[in-house]
């Protein structure tokens, strides 16, 4: 009784392993369980002109560095004849261009492909508070600002409250004396920037683009951020609410120059954007390529990965021969031929290939007919069988290509030995059993193998087995289970319907 | 026809998993298993044991020896040839007699010297072994079954085979040939199979392609009214290849000479599971009945066919299910 519980209990941690593992690389490497699930990526491309005045260039651009509700999946910078870099450091990412000497209307291009995530906040803790910005202003203005700051401070308990009520006040629809005079002066994100800096809370303006599929030619729009909780935090200038909508790409934040350009002129920066759709397979590829190849057989070359890919198949195959011998009980010729010849329909297509082995099948047995005639040694006359199968299989390509079937090549893949030894045993069988036999176990073997074929062509299933490999430890736990089935056949509950008669 | 697992595990039927897990690799050790699969072993076992089995008079192991064969069976007039690894009474050859220098077959038709010739060198070549390996041929005595036998079966030897549970017969089947089966005493290919009384040797219900039948096909023999005949001591014979094999759970072939009475033919290590059908009755309730006599304690063959005969009566039950 001791083994049966650690059996189960074997059983049981392969299946829990089994499907933690596969938990695990769907909810953190992002591999979707579903086959061709499709994920939108925003492809922004920002593109730089400028004149060049015949002096060493460089042209240094701000890169979005985390932003937060999303995730960048890959960069790319196009320019000819420039020289390329990302430097990054504490305050952030920047695109360098360098040339030596160049002149007239240059153009450079950077794209990036952004993915949204609403779970990405931006991770930059900052443990030195900031100070706010010393604002100034005329006269009138200073007062207007002070009444507005008290009358919001009154109404505000946090920095957060306070910028919320700032705004309210500002946006109103009928905004008073003091709020009229400084929204004629200074734009809404601009005066809520000073008056947040005026009141001792630290603000700043960065810049951010609205995403909207296919618009060209946009501008950064500014965007408002106070410092909270160790954090930069946006907040909409137009709610005072924290956060940002979803649609607005943080891409510029500290205080520095989103462009500089050296040894030019008229420089100009755009953004044109798209919304694409990419399989969630690649992105996740592309995100966590070196993360993921760790744990399977991505990093493999692409040639061994498609021989992976049918060897991972194979599992599936056994399992399905193990439940069609021990629970339905179809008799087939040789265990696991059929499993191999569903490899073979894989790669010919099921209707050619079933055609294609039938008759393989059929004038195999018509020959090996003649052979027994011919008092051979057994290993020679199977020798001869197989150089007979191939013989058959070349003739059938060549007659399949003449007739227009793409059939061709593909017949290559049958396992001619695994086929020759087939038509071997049958023939025996014929002359041992009858016929009756060798069309029962054929068409078992037939039966499991276009089931086999069946399971192993599913997408959801050739997708699992090769990106999640763990998925194969079930498999091994349900072979084991059905290793220790001890109740009847199916077809034995035919087998034995005459009894019923006794009782 | 179809029947519930419910009511096959009520009536105590024994499934081929069951069979597999529960019983043959419980009971029978591995490293035994050549004696039963080689029937040369298993022949040399017997005479050393003492079971009566057919005379063996030749043993051909290599190509070139095939070239002395016709000096083996120089004074035979009939003989059996069997690859020693078959399984399933494949490669059996049965020669009856001889006619203007060739063979006659059970069948009745002849064949050459050279047609026997190459049939030796399928087996040497592992043809009609159980995995393919090369085998040895096992030449031997021909049976002459009694002369009530004889009128049973339609051609070819009729045998009967028992499941042996640890020492004790628990079951047993008279197989017949038919013209179905070509000769062979094999239920696959269409022999008849006639559950046999343990008790009494008689016959009780019988099968043809897993359906019920009366009379014989061929011969029109009402079968079951057979009683077997020398019934005890087929029992005994069958018993004793227990303290041959040291396996727990096989089938037992056996045959009824003329002249020797009760032979062992073959013993075989994964007896098929048929022979319930054709008793209309489960071996589960017989085979749990052995597994509660005590392991500790010995018992003679005599004394296990004793309580075999006493127990497996067509009242039998078994426990409540």
């Amino acid at each position: 009784m001791n083994s049966k519980i650690t059996f189960y209990l074997l059983i049981a941690g392969l299946i829990i392993s089994g499907l933690c593992l596969a938990w695990h690389r769907h909810a953190y490497l992002k591999v979707p369980f579903i086959p061709g699930t499709e994920k939108s990526v925003w492809l922004v491309e920002a593109r730089i002109d400028f004149t060049a005045s015949a002096n060493p260039v460089r042209v240094s651009l701000d890169l979005p560095d985390h932003p937060p509700g999303f995730r960048q999946v890959s960069e790319q910078a196009a320019s000819t004849g420039y020289g390329f870099s990302i430097l990054e450091n504490a305050e952030g990412r920047r695109a360098e261009w360098t040339k030596r000497n160049t002149k007239g209307r240059q153009t450079i291009y950077y794209k990036i492909q952004m993915i949204e995530d609403p779970d990405e906040k931006s991770s930059k803790i900052i443990n030195k508070n900031p100070k706010a910005q010393k604002v100034y202003w005329d006269l009138l203005q200073t007062v207007a600002a002070h009444q507005i700051i008290d009358q919001a401070y009154e109404k505000s308990s946090t920095p957060a409250s306070f910028a919320r009520e700032l705004s309210r006040i500002l946006t109103s629809p009928e905004p008073d004396q003091n709020a009229s005079l400084l929204l004629s002066e200074y734009n809404i994100v601009h005066l809520l920037m000073r008056l947040i800096n005026h009141a001792g809370i630290p603000a700043r303006i960065s810049m951010g683009l609205e995403l909207e599929d296919a618009r060209r030619y946009q501008p950064l729009k500014p965007v408002i951020e106070i410092f909270q909780e160790n954090q930069w935090t946006a907040i909409d200038p137009k709610t005072g609410i924290l956060g940002l909508p979803d649609n607005i790409l943080l891409w510029h934040r500290e205080g520095r120059s989103i462009l500089d350009v050296t040894g030019g002129k008229d420089s100009e920066i755009r953004f044109s954007m798209l919304k694409q759709t990419l399989p969630a397979m690649d992105l996740a590829r592309l995100q966590f390529n070196d993360r993921i190849s760790r744990l399977n057989l991505y990093s493999l070359p692409i040639e061994e990965q498609s021989v992976f890919k049918l060897l991972l198949l194979l599992p599936v195959g056994a399992l399905i021969v193990t439940f069609m011998r021990i629970i339905i009980g179809i008799r087939t010729s040789g265990t696991f031929m059929p499993v191999l010849i569903a490899l073979s329909f894989l790669q010919t297509q099921l209707i050619q290939g079933i055609t294609a082995f039938v008759s393989i099948v059929v004038l195999g047995l018509m020959l090996r007919g003649y052979l027994s005639k011919l008092n051979l040694l057994m290993v020679a006359r199977i020798s001869t069988l197989i150089v007979l199968v191939i013989f058959l299989t070349s003739v059938i390509s060549v007659i399949g290509y003449e007739l227009g079937f793409q059939l061709g090549l593909t017949l290559t893949f049958f396992p001619m030995i695994i086929i020759a030894w087939t038509i071997e045993r049958m023939s025996i069988l014929w002359e041992e059993e009858g016929s009756r036999e060798v069309f029962i176990q054929g068409l078992g073997s037939l039966c499991v193998a276009i089931i086999a074929y069946v399971c192993m062509n599913m997408d959801i299933i050739r997708h699992l087995t090769f990106n999640f490999p763990e998925i194969h430890l079930i498999i091994l736990a349900f072979i084991l289970m059905m290793g220790q089935y001890t109740g009847y056949k199916l077809t034995e509950l035919h087998r034995f319907g005459v009894i019923k008669k006794d009782f | 026809m179809w029947i519930l697992p419910s009511l096959l595990n009520k009536y105590g039927i024994l499934g081929m998993n069951r069979r597999n897990v529960s019983y043959i690799s419980r009971y029978n050790i591995r490293s035994r298993y050549p004696l039963v699969d080689d029937k040369l072993k298993t022949k040399l076992l017997a005479e050393k044991f003492k079971l009566s089995t057919p005379k063996l008079r030749g043993v051909i192991k290599y190509q070139y020896e095939t070239a002395y064969f016709p000096k083996i069976v120089e004074n035979l007039d009939g003989f059996a040839v069997k690859p020693a690894k078959g399984s399933g009474g494949k490669g059996i050859l049965v020669i009856k007699g001889r006619q203007d220098g060739l063979f006659v077959k059970s069948s009745g038709q002849t064949i050459t010297i050279d047609d026997i010739k190459r049939h030796l060198s399928n087996i040497l070549a592992g043809l009609y072994s159980l995995s393919g390996v090369p085998d040895s041929v096992i030449i031997e005595d021909l049976i002459h079954p009694s002369e009530m036998f004889e009128k049973l079966s339609y051609d070819g030897v009729p045998d009967i085979r028992f499941i042996v549970f640890k020492g004790y017969p628990v079951m047993a089947m008279l197989r017949l040939s038919t013209r179905a089966s070509d000769g062979k005493a094999n239920l696959h290919q269409g022999a008849v199979g006639v559950g046999l009384d343990i008790s009494s040797g008689k016959g009780l219900h019988a099968i043809q392609h897993s359906r019920r039948v009366e009379k014989h096909p061929d011969t029109g023999l009402v079968l079951d009214q057979i009683q077997v005949p020398d019934w005890k001591n087929l029992l005994l014979l069958s018993a004793k290849s227990y303290e041959m094999t040291k396996l727990g759970y096989i089938g037992a072939d056996l045959v009824v000479d003329k002249t020797y009475g009760a032979m062992l033919l073959e013993l075989n290590a994964r007896p098929g599971l048929s022979i319930q059908a054709a008793n209309g009755a489960g071996l589960l309730p017989r085979l749990e009945a052995i597994e509660h006599i005590d392991p500790d304690l010995y018992f003679t063959p005599e004394e296990r066919v004793e309580f075999s005969m006493n127990t497996f009566n067509s009242d039998f039950k078994g426990l409540p299910r």
